[in-house]
């Protein structure tokens, strides 16, 4: 469980965020709303530990985030970065095994034990056959992919995506959101940022919607996103309809004026 | 695995290649040496090492053979795989901790410090050794001076580190050309000018001993963490939310590196390219995880150096400075990779 209790943050003397209040149980997706620049990346940022608070709290499994240390943080909580450009080519393996090294000893190097248990992960999100391919050589969908599974063999079961599918195309958007969605069985709460409702309406459990660094609507997907809460986080008039695809009913968005 | 078989099998050929190398080098020279004399002098020289002086064998070569193969060929071949291994491993750490794999050692200015140091103790007339201790310490401190730059500065921590390493390297370079101005043009303007080029040619037991310790020094902290090294390849956050202190870390490849690098070209003159082109070579052949990259790098670098020397050494009647050498050698194999390149492994 994360929580965070009125969190305010402010970089000098410009407020990001004020008196946030955020809640997210065990096994459930979140997806956190809101225009450019509106601080959902310092929100992420204050959520892993990486920016204290100005004022108020962060806490998971109720203890204060920065009580932690940065390895024992590393147990609780992993970042999904929105894209990666890999500099080397790291092959998938290595760059999954990066995500084991909080559980290496100082001047340790993975070894067969890290091989396997990232191979494992590989093959959760279906991937194995990557494994030894190098990280520039392979799509953005499975990039995406194997940052998840680097990820998942942290054990961290709190896992923050900063726009996980904003670099990929539709399909590949499905299939990795797909896969997102299945980690929710395995007990891993997942807090994403998107620019896209109908993302967040198809796959979110719970929806968080930051309008000027405060807490603009919070609560199940389907009840929390509407017209009135899409005109104030984007100015732009949207129109809310239920379609019928498959023997499912999905909300979709459709903007049509501002 | 069979990916580990395949970095096993390539690391066995190098290392081969290598020893077959070393040997060799000591037959290489105007002064011809016959096999089983320097086997065994080197045999001597080993068992002596081991029993601290105590043990060796019964004399069975001559005087000048001892003195050719113990006192010039021995610390010049030691040298040459002391400096390519130290500045081949500073470099594919600075190039992952800069996350650019054309960076070389010298990016923060250990070389043109060093450059600066040696020139102005010429001009002083500071003896052999004078010179050597105070290119090391101008190489240290050209980096400590840049670290300090880029700690004052507001802007992001690796930019201002290179932005502040091209100003030393700029202002150490400029203080190098006014010493070269106002030195004597017959006797202190070519030796600089020659220890600028970097030489092997002068090395002494002692040069070795000199520059082994600090070498060592920065070497075994890197091939230790050379996993972690890794790690600084990805984004800062990255590192951070997988529980890595990669300030430490980097500060810590930063000491270690200037170290070796400082110490190899204090002994050596300048000697470019190696830092650069070996590392890049070794990515093609063993990939990019520096578990793998760290060794192949030290033994490659060592194998180019001596091969390079070899040849300074035997191919024209005077020497011809390494530091010519190197960029004659590197560039066209650099520039070969950079054409054929696209065939990366790990498609």
């Amino acid at each position: 469980m994360i929580k965070t209790d009125k969190l305010c943050f402010s970089y000098s003397s410009n407020a990001v965020l004020r008196d946030v209040d955020f809640q997210a149980p065990e096994g459930v997706l979140v997806s956190v709303l809101g225009p450019n620049g509106v601080g959902k990346t310092t929100f992420f940022r204050c959520l892993l530990g990486f920016l204290r608070p100005t004022s108020g709290s962060v806490e998971i499994n109720g203890k204060d985030v920065c009580a932690y240390t940065k390895r024992q943080l590393s147990k609780q909580i992993a970042y999904i970065p929105q894209s990666y450009n890999p500099v080397f080519n790291h092959t998938v393996m290595d760059s999954v095994l990066m995500g084991l090294t909080s559980s290496l000893g100082l001047f340790e190097q993975p070894g067969k034990t890290e091989e396997e248990k990232a191979l494992k992960a590989l093959e959760e999100l279906g991937i194995a056959e990557l494994a030894g391919r190098g990280s520039m050589k392979i799509s953005g969908g499975e990039r995406q992919l194997m940052l998840i599974a680097r990820a998942l063999v942290q054990d961290a079961k709190i896992l923050i995506m900063d726009e996980p599918t904003a670099n990929l195309d539709y399909g590949n958007s499905y299939r990795v959101m797909q896969k997102i969605s299945c980690l929710r069985e395995d007990g891993y709460t997942v807090i994403f940022s998107t620019h896209n409702p109908d993302q967040a309406l198809r796959w979110a459990d719970r929806v968080f919607a930051l309008s000027d660094g405060q807490v603009l609507a919070d609560g199940p997907a389907d009840s929390a996103i509407n017209e009135q809460v899409l005109k104030k986080l984007y100015s732009v008039d949207v129109a809310v309809n239920t379609v019928r695809a498959g023997n499912d009913q999905y909300r979709v968005c459709t903007p049509f004026g501002e | 695995m069979k990916d580990r078989a395949a970095y096993g099998f390539k690391m066995t050929i190098l290392s081969v290649c290598f020893l077959a190398v070393f040997f060799l080098s000591f037959f290489l020279g105007r002064y011809d040496l016959d096999f089983p004399a320097v086997v065994r002098i080197l045999t001597d020289r080993l068992i002596r090492f081991l029993s601290f002086g105590k043990l060796g064998l019964v004399p069975s070569w001559t005087g000048a053979q001892q003195a050719i193969v113990v006192n010039i060929r021995l610390p010049r071949i030691l040298a040459a795989v002391l400096i390519g291994a130290a500045l081949s491993v500073a470099g594919a750490s600075y190039q992952g901790m800069f996350r650019n794999p054309m960076v070389s050692p010298d990016l923060l200015g250990a070389s043109t410090g060093a450059g600066f140091g040696a020139a102005l103790a010429i001009l002083l007339g500071f003896s052999y050794t004078g010179i050597t201790l105070s290119s090391f310490i101008f190489g240290l401190s050209a980096v400590l001076l840049a670290y300090i730059v880029s700690k004052a500065s507001r802007i992001q921590t690796t930019l201002a580190m290179v932005l502040a390493g091209v100003m030393v390297s700029s202002l150490f370079s400029a203080g190098t050309s006014f010493v070269k101005l106002v030195a004597d043009t017959d006797s202190q303007l070519p030796a600089i000018t020659y220890w600028l080029m970097g030489s092997l040619s002068s090395i002494k037991a002692k040069d070795v001993e000199f520059a082994a310790i600090p070498v060592l020094l920065g070497l075994v902290p890197i091939v230790l963490l050379r996993w972690r090294i890794n790690l600084l390849t990805v984004s800062e956050a990255e590192a951070k939310s997988m529980g890595i202190e990669t300030g430490k870390l980097r500060l810590l490849v930063i000491i270690c590196a200037t170290l070796m690098t400082s110490a190899a070209i204090s002994v050596s003159g300048m000697i470019g390219w190696v830092g650069l082109a070996v590392p890049h070579f070794c990515r093609l052949i063993f990939g990019q995880d520096y578990r793998r990259l760290i060794p192949s790098s030290a033994l490659m670098g060592a194998l180019f150096l001596l091969l390079t020397d070899n040849i300074a050494r035997t191919v024209a009647t005077s020497e011809i400075p390494l530091g010519i050498l190197t960029a004659f050698i590197g560039a066209p194999v650099f520039l070969y990779l950079i054409i054929t390149g696209g065939s990366e492994k790990n498609d």
